[in-house]
């Protein structure tokens, strides 16, 4: 399977494993959603140099993954670009802030070290968080939640199209460039010389698929919004939901405020 | 009572050449009509126009009396189903039924009558059992199958099918034209697969160069040769070995 197969492939996975899940799930997604982004904001509100405290939030990310047995591993094989893209603006970091905190031997550690490190830590733990937000709702499971929070219909259907024009388009690009190797098999990827034609043809084809597919759904009565499936009305999901929403609240904001680590250190010292 | 008329129907895309003109049909309740036609004679262009995908056009097409027009289309797409060429054009979500509940969801039914209409439309084309299989991973003919689904569910009186056969197996082929003959309500099947319509449709219409040239019974029309190569079509393979006109 060459890349861009592999990019369809793993949307549709996704798909697949988030549909599964939230076919189980007893837990709305409006909470789901709620906790995720608490999550993030905590995460990002820590000090550049606070380390440790930051490594405490890792817990949550623990705890959803058993308990949601997803998989750190396939995680981070699918997130690793986002990864290496953290790590390049992390070392700008390197340059512009050169302190020195503190001495580990004769190794002279800077600030701009240690910041990088916390930009790092930050960008694993924020971007696992949405990832298994994405692995526990699928995304009509997201879009669902962002309408409960009164986000206006519109910018709701725009997520929701984006996200599946975004798999037409690969589908696109992966005929074509089929094709392509097909008739050129010498070449390693597609000339120079052929990407304006190629790049202008993916388009146009991309449109027409996609204005068929807006035709279809005109056609089944769509009227500018996307209805989904009415997501768990039970008095006991609600409850559950509720449930699940205070109390990570109360365990994030106790991370937040309280250095876990160190008090596990100290109490074991 | 579930009618389509079309009188003096003309269309052009580009304004200048005439994909349709003045053609006139009538197709009465419960009928099952065959549109066939050579390439790019316009069998697509008419079922689009009827749902009113396309406009511009010079004429009056009535749907159950409704005349098809940008302020009537809400309820002319409620009387009429349109099954896609290409059924990855017309299945875009996640799961079976997800996609099968699109169009009764948006006409706002409740969460049961949702249900009951998916499950009874999966049904009738033998895929309940796949209602919780992502669509990605469906064959191209059980996709087909699912799109007929998707516009079942809206339980439509009209139903409008563009090159059905395309890309399916014998078997799966066999299956459709079951399918189409079990449904009830009035049917246009736009086909190149003759033997397709002469299996389902008492009645054909045959298009060239935008107009219509025959209408009428489809064995009359199919068994006859000239007529046929005439127009860019060859004689059905199941009449191949039978006495022709």
């Amino acid at each position: 399977m060459n890349k861009l197969q592999q990019a369809v492939a793993m949307l549709h996975e996704v798909d697949s494993e988030a549909g599964k899940r939230s076919s189980k799930s007893r837990i709305h997604p409006a909470s789901r959603l709620f906790v995720c982004v608490l999550f993030i904001l905590i995460t990002v509100s820590f000090h550049k140099y606070n380390v440790m405290g930051l490594l405490s939030m890792w817990l949550y990310l623990l705890i959803t993954g058993i308990w949601e047995e997803l998989s750190f591993w396939k995680g981070l094989k699918r997130i690793r670009y986002i990864l290496l893209l953290i790590v390049l603006l992390g070392t700008a970091n390197l340059f512009f802030d050169r302190n020195v905190i503190f001495c580990l031997g004769s190794m002279h550690i800077t600030g701009g070290m240690i910041s990088m490190a916390t930009l790092l830590i930050k960008g694993m733990l924020t971007v696992y968080a949405a990832y298994f937000l994405l692995m526990e709702t699928g995304i009509e499971g997201i879009c669902a939640a962002l309408r409960t929070f009164g986000i206006p219909k519109g910018g709701v259907t725009v997520i929701l199209l984006i996200y599946r024009y975004l798999i037409l388009l690969l589908k696109e690009v992966q005929r074509m460039s089929q094709a392509y190797q097909l008739r050129a098999p010498g070449q390693k990827g597609i000339h120079i010389r052929t990407w304006g034609s190629f790049v202008g043809l993916l388009l146009l084809r991309t449109m027409e698929r996609a204005g068929d597919i807006y035709g279809s759904m005109l056609l089944r009565g769509y009227q500018g919004e996307y209805r989904q499936q009415e997501v768990l009305g039970g008095r006991i999901s609600r409850v559950l939901s509720g449930i699940y929403a205070a109390a990570w609240t109360l365990v994030l904001l106790f991370l937040r405020v309280f250095p876990v680590f160190q008090m596990v250190g100290n109490l074991l010292g | 009572m579930a009618e389509i008329e079309v009188s003096h129907l003309t269309f052009s895309y580009d304004g200048k050449r005439d994909v349709l003109s003045d053609m006139s049909f009538r197709i009465e309740e419960g009928e099952t009509v065959g549109l066939i036609g050579a390439n790019g004679t316009g069998k697509s262009t008419i079922l689009k126009l009827l749902v009113g995908l396309l406009s511009g056009h010079q004429g009056s097409i009535q749907a159950d009396g409704v005349e098809v027009e940008k302020k009537s289309l809400e309820e002319v797409r409620r009387k009429i189903g349109y099954v896609f060429q290409d059924s990855d054009s017309q299945l875009f979500l996640s799961t079976v039924y997800e996609d099968v509940a699109f169009g009764p969801r948006n006409y706002g039914y409740s969460k049961e009558e949702v249900e009951r209409r998916v499950l009874r439309a999966l049904k009738q084309v033998h895929m309940e059992e796949w209602k919780d299989r992502q669509i990605y991973r469906l064959s191209g003919g059980q996709k087909k199958l699912v799109s007929i689904a998707t516009v079942l569910s809206m339980e439509p009186e009209i139903l409008l099918f563009d090159e059905p056969s395309i890309a399916l197996d014998p078997r799966n082929r066999k299956h459709l034209i079951h399918i189409i003959k079990e449904m009830k309500g009035l049917k246009i099947i736009a086909s190149h697969d003759l033997d397709l319509i002469l299996d389902t449709c008492p009645r054909t219409i045959l298009i060239a160069g935008g107009h219509i040239i025959r209408d009428g019974n489809t064995k009359d029309i199919l068994m006859n040769q000239k007529l046929l190569c005439e127009n860019g079509l060859e004689l059905p393979l199941s009449l191949g070995n039978m006495k022709t006109v």
